[in-house]
């Protein structure tokens, strides 16, 4: 890509973004500013999984101690911006927790430990009725007023998400660019190697967990003045898995792909709407097809195009006969 | 004492019929590296094939049993083996757990959407009556459900111990490329491991559903439990996914009773966890086996 | 004579009832290249993992610059100034190969914070493009280094094992699966390296020619024991060293 053609293109993406929900019904703007919101919880999974190669099904559970953190402290009187943060450091130190387990197992045993430990989270929720509610939630979390700029209405409250969205985004652009960011890639790609050239693997492993969850939490400080309500099913295993299927879908490992997963998991079922019930089966059935066609996730096909109509770099002729033997 | 007894002996049954559906996940993840996650949705599926032979077709019960049996080989063995274990398995691990979860939700919305979101009663193969075992009240339901449950994993040991074709099979799970130099037909051997999941769920189905009744959510716990039975017994063979089940069952009706009925789910989660952090092989694996 | 950059000290391992490794000790000096060879069996590997911390020796220490680094991590020994590679192949095939370089010294430079709001490359890009051109891969730099053949990987991965500007480094088996031209260009670098820095390298072999021509210094192992020690030439020459390759 040209380098001029990038940065063009994430104004013109901004701009759109901007411009999308002038003149849109409440509907359209709700589930625009819910698009942003799971792009960000995306945004975080993305970091552990695609980047670290650390899968987790736990990415709803943070979002549910964001979410549940902010709504209990804005009930208590707390503006938003002090209680954000407080629900943000819990994530981080319960993210580092969760994180500890991914340096004795790997692949589907993490799977299951994180999975284990969303369900955990759930029926904590459910349970400890005098904290969070219990099956009945959560209601009437106040929307944060910066006096002159309140968000009570629904376009304020998109403009502000989408400025934290392009905050976090930034934030997360400036960890995957710096040599963080690249010992993330070289754990997920070899672990031993990356321990052998001096990049401290426990460390990174915990941190790809701690900071994955506080975008989950960030997700969920955001849900909780969105939606004004919150109950711990919004918080299941199911949940995580379909933040997974956005960063899966998008393309793991790829910048941009939670953004373009999370419109796809939270736009699509709008589309087939016309298809009454059936739409979830639709969409179950659309995923599998990608997952067999497409395995790289949407943001691959760029790539795949681009590769076949660029010609490949010739290898010296000399240097490729190395005889493959191993 | 006698209350004891009979929580443990209804444990027991459940933690048999849990012990099925571990047992056939646990050969699918040995002989083709698949963590089925809809492994669930496979075990509430099979009743409803019946349902619909039975109401549809209107034919007996037992017949419908049987088909509900082949359809589910065909369905959940053959097809899933076919259309998404082999073509996505290349693409990795991570890609396989999501394309199952996927299905689990197709399968599920399918039964909801195009059969019924209400619970169904099921017919039980064996009558329900109560019968007293030294003061304990137990149904005959249970005590014929750990029977054939029980006598089906050691037909299905002997089967793998004793025949060639088990013995094959075993191999092929093991290491797939020796057993392929020594002339083991490595694909069909995978096959049959899907064939075999598939009928152990579909039994499982046919035991638990007169229990709980026949219901599209059904999966939803019976996936997990089965998981966390085949890791806590111990990944690499059917006596750990054995054992693991029964533990379960007994561990939840247990909590359930005498300790905490909210947190009733939460027991074998935590159990989960910590089998994981302190004897990753299980509680009755060996190390070796788990190194994949 | 300063303090010997590597020494080995009565290393022991068995694996069951088998003695792998039987009490093996030996020194290396800046500078010098030294040759591990032995047949299949000789012990030559576990000895090799026993220096690299990979297996816990039973008995013995390894002091690397007059440090005891038994027990030692990976990435602690590393950031001691030792470098390796592996057998098997081992660079990070989605990464560029100016990024594979760069993650090879990014981790001896500042602190974990530093190291996130410092610039991306942290300062090593020129670094790293010196020592790509340095193995003649400068047209490769911003390839990924998965779509490499395989010798020119083989170059990557070792010079991954340099950037960090290492003291001692250790290469097992640079030679398995590289062909002549790659082999001999290899060689070639790995000498020209060494003369221009005086970096201390240990190799573990099973190809003689390369080792013959690359080392100063080869030590032949046996069932565990060491059974010859010297210059290229007197091992070539030594009946006890052609009795045990010969099986005798």
């Amino acid at each position: 890509m040209k380098r001029w053609l990038r940065p063009l293109l994430l104004v013109l993406l901004l701009a759109l973004a901007i411009i999308a929900p002038l003149g849109q019904g409440n509907y359209i703007v709700y589930t625009l500013t819910s698009w942003l919101i799971f792009s960000i919880a995306a945004m975080g999974l993305n970091l552990t999984l695609g980047y670290a190669g650390q899968i987790s099904l736990a990415q709803a559970s943070f979002m549910a101690i964001g979410a549940y953190t902010t709504a209990l402290l804005t009930l208590a009187g707390w503006h938003w911006v002090l209680a954000m943060p407080l629900g943000l450091i819990l994530c981080f130190a319960v993210g580092l927790l969760l994180g500890y387990p991914a340096l004795r197992v790997k692949g589907h045993f993490l799977a299951f430990v994180t999975l284990a430990f969303n369900t955990l989270v759930f029926l904590i929720l459910r349970n400890e009725e005098w904290l969070t509610g219990g099956s009945y939630g959560l209601v009437g979390m106040p929307r944060p007023d910066f006096g002159l700029f309140s968000t009570m209405k629904q376009l304020p409250f998109y403009y502000f998400t989408l400025g934290i969205t392009v905050i976090a985004s930034l934030v997360m652009w400036g960890i995957v660019r710096s040599p963080w960011g690249r010992a993330f890639k070289a754990l997920r790609e070899n672990p031993v190697r990356a321990e052998s050239l001096g990049v401290d693997t426990r460390r990174i492993t915990l941190l790809a967990f701690a900071i994955g969850s506080v975008y989950g939490g960030l997700a969920g400080a955001l849900i909780t003045p969105l939606v004004q309500f919150i109950e711990p099913g919004s918080f299941g295993v199911g949940h995580s898995l379909r933040i997974l299927l956005m960063v899966v879908v998008g393309g793991a490992g790829y910048f941009f792909g939670p953004f373009l997963g999370a419109g796809v998991v939270i736009m699509l079922p709008e589309m087939l709407r016309f298809t009454a019930g059936y739409y979830l089966i639709i969409y179950s059935a659309l995923v599998i097809v990608m997952l067999v066609f497409v395995p790289s996730g949407l943001i691959g096909i760029g790539g795949r195009l681009r590769e076949k109509f660029r010609p490949r770099r010739e290898v010296r002729a000399d240097m490729r006969e190395g005889a493959r033997l191993q | 004492m006698s209350q004891l007894l009979q929580v443990l002996l209804s444990g027991l049954a459940t933690g048999s019929i849990y012990a099925l559906v571990a047992i056939g996940f646990t050969l699918v993840w040995q002989a083709a590296q698949t963590v089925n996650f809809a492994q669930g949705e496979f075990v509430m599926l099979p009743a409803f094939f019946v349902l619909v032979a039975m109401g549809y077709f209107g034919l007996p019960f037992l017949p419908a049993l049987l088909v509900g049996l082949v359809l589910s080989v065909l369905v959940l063995g053959v097809l899933f083996k076919k259309l998404i274990a082999e073509p996505i398995l290349p693409h990795g691990g991570i890609t396989l757990i999501i394309a199952t979860m996927a299905l689990g939700i197709f399968l599920k919305e399918s039964v909801k959407e195009f059969y019924s979101a209400e619970a169904q009663p099921f017919p039980s193969m064996f009558p329900n009556d109560p019968i007293d075992i030294f003061g304990a009240v137990v149904s005959l339901q249970d005590l014929f459900n750990l029977a054939i449950s029980l006598g089906v994993v050691v037909l299905l040991t002997l089967f793998l111990n004793r025949t060639r074709t088990g013995r094959c099979m075993q191999a092929t799970a093991q290491n797939p490329a020796v057993a392929e130099i020594l002339g083991v037909d490595v694909k069909r051997m995978i096959l049959y491991t899907f064939l075999i999941n598939a009928a152990l769920a579909a039994l499982a189905s046919f035991l638990i559903t007169p229990v709980y009744l026949a219901k599209f959510s059904n999966g939803e716990t019976l996936g997990l439990i089965a998981f966390i039975a085949a890791i806590v017994g111990g990944f690499n063979q059917i006596r750990g996914a054995l054992v693991g089940g029964l533990l379960i069952g007994v561990l939840d009706n247990l909590t359930a009773t005498y300790v905490t009925a909210q947190y009733r789910a939460a027991l074998p989660l935590v159990l989960l966890i910590v089998i994981i952090m302190l004897r990753p092989q299980g509680l009755m694996g060996t190390s070796e086996g788990r190194s994949v | 004579m300063s303090a010997p950059v590597l020494s080995v000290r009565n290393i022991e391992k068995s694996f069951g009832g088998i003695q792998a490794v039987r009490g093996v000790s030996f020194d290396v000096h800046k500078g010098e290249i030294l040759g591990l060879i032995g047949p299949n069996g000789s012990g030559k590997s576990t000895l090799f993992n026993c220096i690299l911390g990979q297996l816990a020796p039973d008995a013995g220490e390894v002091h690397v610059t007059g440090r005891n680094v038994s027990k030692m991590r990976a990435s602690d020994l590393n950031k001691l100034g030792v470098g390796r590679t592996f057998q098997q192949l081992s660079v990070f095939p989605k990464m560029t190969v100016l990024d594979n370089i760069i993650l090879a010294g990014q981790e001896h430079h500042g602190t974990m914070l530093s190291r996130l709001f410092g610039p991306s490359d942290a300062g090593l890009t020129q670094q790293a493009e010196q020592l790509i051109s340095f193995f003649r891969l400068t047209h490769l730099r911003d390839t990924l280094a998965g779509s490499l053949s395989y010798g020119q990987q083989k170059l990557v991965d070792a010079a991954m094992a340099l950037m960090a500007g290492p003291s001692l480094v250790l290469l097992d088996e640079p030679a398995g699966g590289v062909n002549l031209t790659m082999l001999a260009n290899l060689k070639e670098r790995l000498v020209t390296y060494n003369a221009e820095h005086g970096t201390t390298f240990v190799v573990i072999e099973h190809n003689m020619e390369f080792v013959m021509s690359l080392c100063t210094r080869i030590i032949v192992l046996a069932e565990g024991h060491i059974i010859a020690e010297g210059k290229p030439e007197e091992i070539r020459a030594n009946q006890t060293v052609i009795d045990a390759y010969l099986g005798g």
